[in-house]
């Protein structure tokens, strides 16, 4: 696959046509990444897509049946988890209980037959890294999830690992928490450089925090971009519609030209669309995707009414910065969703109202259907 | 005093099982402690206080070996069992896969023959003509049967060990199957080894199900009577079966019941202190 793989010069993780299969599932399914060194790398997908397991294929805990690993240019296939330079935090964080929150971080610098002075030192150091100043002594099982999860990320990244590993950390957390944290986390990867590689499912998580997302559905990697790209140019149908929300057309292909292709649909007509941001096997029928804010609502006196499309509300909501319309076409089943943040300047009809809409032709993506 | 509805509602729900409690434990404990300050001759009671009985039971050296005799076979057989109980314990919790249930159902099988019955085939296996020393005449190993083998503390233990294997297996088995595998897989990931990880996480995970094992079997088994009485011989007698002679054939009830509580706030006060040392591991996670 043509997604970021192969080994790179910068690569810290590469990941070479890596196959795992449980119970005749396949979980991954030849995937091939090249995760570069101290990027915030994100695998976002649903649940069961074989994100949590390909993490766990680079931590060591799952072996591929095919494919190679390599951890900072090195082949890892059969190093085990304790002799690779990686640490993970746990989506349940695994903290043990038996220890209090000194132990817990210093667990694996016990390891290192360090000096017991500078461990101490080194503990208080990573607490205060994570903001848990003072909780030396606490006890394990008497901690808040925030504080939990911090434990957990002091734990792994006190033993300054070349990559470190988070299984959905954010999860548990409630949704302030989460937010502040996906913050946090944030920043305590640019200041401690590490090349951090996050498993969610959560799209706003992957996009706000990550230099780099890779989207997988069902064991495949069908995106490895910027969160820009992710959003604006969706490679695939299914990454187009599980980042965001986004409108569907179908269309039937009329005219291929050098560097564009007009497409027929009932309702928006004639629409067209640049060939580069038509992906798949090529064929005669389309499925056009343009996201709600990129519709424009205008009034019937603009001067760009003349190539607007018509449609009926049917449907309206408030979300505070946005407002959302759900429109209907006369005879046909087809809904279409416009949000606007101009809320000054743009339109406001009623429901039952027919109102106008205008795009532009960069703002559309079109995915050949099979 | 008056009482609500709801305090006759519970005096009603707790009154049988109180009674019960009362007549089959309390009171029969109180007998006890007060017939071991009486005295007996022949069959009348004499109903004063006397401390002669607890004088007799811990200061004669024939009552002070069996004493140190009982702790130190009880305290074997409790090492012994959980030794070899770990390590069952520990296969069925991680490799036993979807056949755990199976494997505990084996371990429970040989505890649907009686216990006097399962003792007492060691007599038949460790005795003079018994299956082990048939088997090594047979092989030719020996040439005339061993003898060291039955009637001593040796036979005793390993009876015991026998006797009370699943008692150990099965709550280690509860507090290992309750350690939560990402746990192992989080000190692996900060570079434990296998073997540093049984120390550092697993054993003292597992350490409830360990005290638990030792109390169930330190306790019954020093007071065992049946054992003793089978395989033991002379040297490998223990207390219980002298109480049991001061009992019936002595005639000496209180000299019993002095050797009862004697022997009962020995196990009392090793159990307790056993508890405590092991405090900081019992905590409920």
């Amino acid at each position: 696959m043509t997604n970021g793989g192969g080994i790179q010069e910068g690569n810290i993780v590469d990941l070479i046509s890596i196959q795992k299969t449980f119970d005749r599932i396949k979980a991954v399914n030849d995937v091939s990444i090249g995760i570069k060194e101290g990027e915030f790398f994100s695998l976002l997908g649903p649940s069961g897509c074989g994100k949590t397991t390909l993490l766990r294929v680079i931590a060591g805990f799952e072996v591929p049946e095919m494919g190679d690993v390599l951890i900072n240019d090195k082949l890892v296939n059969s190093v085990p988890p304790n002799k690779r330079p990686t640490n993970m935090v746990f989506q349940n964080y695994a903290i043990f209980p038996h220890l209090n929150v000194a132990e817990n971080v210093g667990y694996g610098l016990r390891n290192s037959k360090l000096d017991k002075n500078l461990l101490q030192k080194r503990v208080r150091e990573t607490l205060n890294l994570v903001g848990l100043d003072g909780f030396d002594n606490r006890s394990s099982t008497a901690l808040s999830g925030g504080q939990r999860q911090r434990v957990a990320l002091a734990r792994a990244l006190i033993l300054e690992p070349r990559v470190l590993l988070l299984d959905e950390p954010l999860s548990a957390l409630d949704k302030n928490l989460r937010e502040q944290m996906q913050f946090e986390l944030r920043q305590l990867q640019k200041s401690v450089g590490i090349t951090f590689v996050l498993v969610t499912h959560d799209q706003t998580e992957a996009l706000t925090m990550s230099d780099r997302v890779g989207v997988m559905f069902d064991g495949n990697v069908d995106q490895v971009a910027t969160p820009e790209d992710i959003y604006n140019k969706p490679r695939t149908k299914r990454v187009a519609s599980f980042i965001g929300s986004m409108n569907f057309f179908d269309a039937e292909v009329s005219v291929r030209q050098d560097n564009s292709i007009i497409a027929l649909n009932n309702n928006l007509g004639k629409i067209r669309l640049k060939k580069e941001s038509v992906f798949g096997m090529e064929g005669s029928k389309l499925s056009v995707g343009i996201r709600p804010e990129k519709f424009k609502l205008i009034s019937n006196d603009n001067k760009e009414a003349g190539r607007a499309v018509s449609a009926i509300v049917y449907e309206k909501s408030f979300l505070g910065q946005t407002k959302l319309f759900n429109l209907r076409f006369k005879d046909s089943e087809n809904v279409i969703t416009v949000s606007t943040s101009d809320l000054k300047n743009a339109p406001n009809p009623h429901i039952g109202d027919a109102v106008k809409f205008i795009w532009d032709e960069e703002d559309l993506v079109g995915f050949y259907e099979e | 005093m008056s009482f609500s509805e709801q305090d006759k509602k519970g005096w009603r729900l707790l009154g049988l099982p109180f009674i019960f409690s009362l007549l089959l434990l309390a009171v029969p404990l109180a007998t006890m402690f007060a017939l071991s300050f009486w005295t007996q001759d022949y069959l009348v009671l004499k109903k004063t206080f006397t401390l002669a009985n607890y004088k007799q039971a811990w200061f004669e050296p024939v009552f002070q070996t069996l004493f140190t005799r009982s702790l130190l076979i009880s305290f074997t057989v409790t090492v012994f069992t959980i030794i070899f109980a770990f390590p069952v314990a520990y296969f069925i919790s991680f490799y036993g896969g979807k056949r755990k249930a199976l494997w505990l159902f084996l371990i429970t099988i040989p505890f649907w023959t009686s216990y006097l019955l399962r003792m007492f085939l060691w007599k038949v296996i460790l005795g003079y003509n018994g299956v082990l020393n048939s088997f090594l005449e047979w092989i030719g190993a020996i040439t005339e049967p061993l003898t060291f083998l039955l009637y001593n503390s040796n036979a005793v233990v390993l009876a015991l060990v026998h006797g009370w294997a699943p008692f150990a297996i099965l709550p280690i088995f509860v507090s290992l199957e309750k350690i939560d595998r990402s746990l192992l897989e989080a000190s692996n990931d900060l570079g434990d080894t296998a073997f540093k990880q049984f120390f550092r996480i697993i054993l003292p995970l597992s350490m409830p199900g360990v005290v638990g094992a030792v109390l169930i079997i330190f306790i019954p088994t020093i007071g065992d009577y049946i054992t003793p009485k089978l395989v033991g011989g002379p040297e490998g007698l223990m207390i219980a079966n002298m109480i049991q002679v001061q009992f019936s054939k002595a005639n000496n009830a209180p000299l019993a019941a002095a050797l009862s509580v004697t022997s009962l706030l020995i196990v009392g006060s090793i159990s307790i202190l056993f508890v405590l040392l092991n405090k900081k591991h019992l905590r409920n996670y």
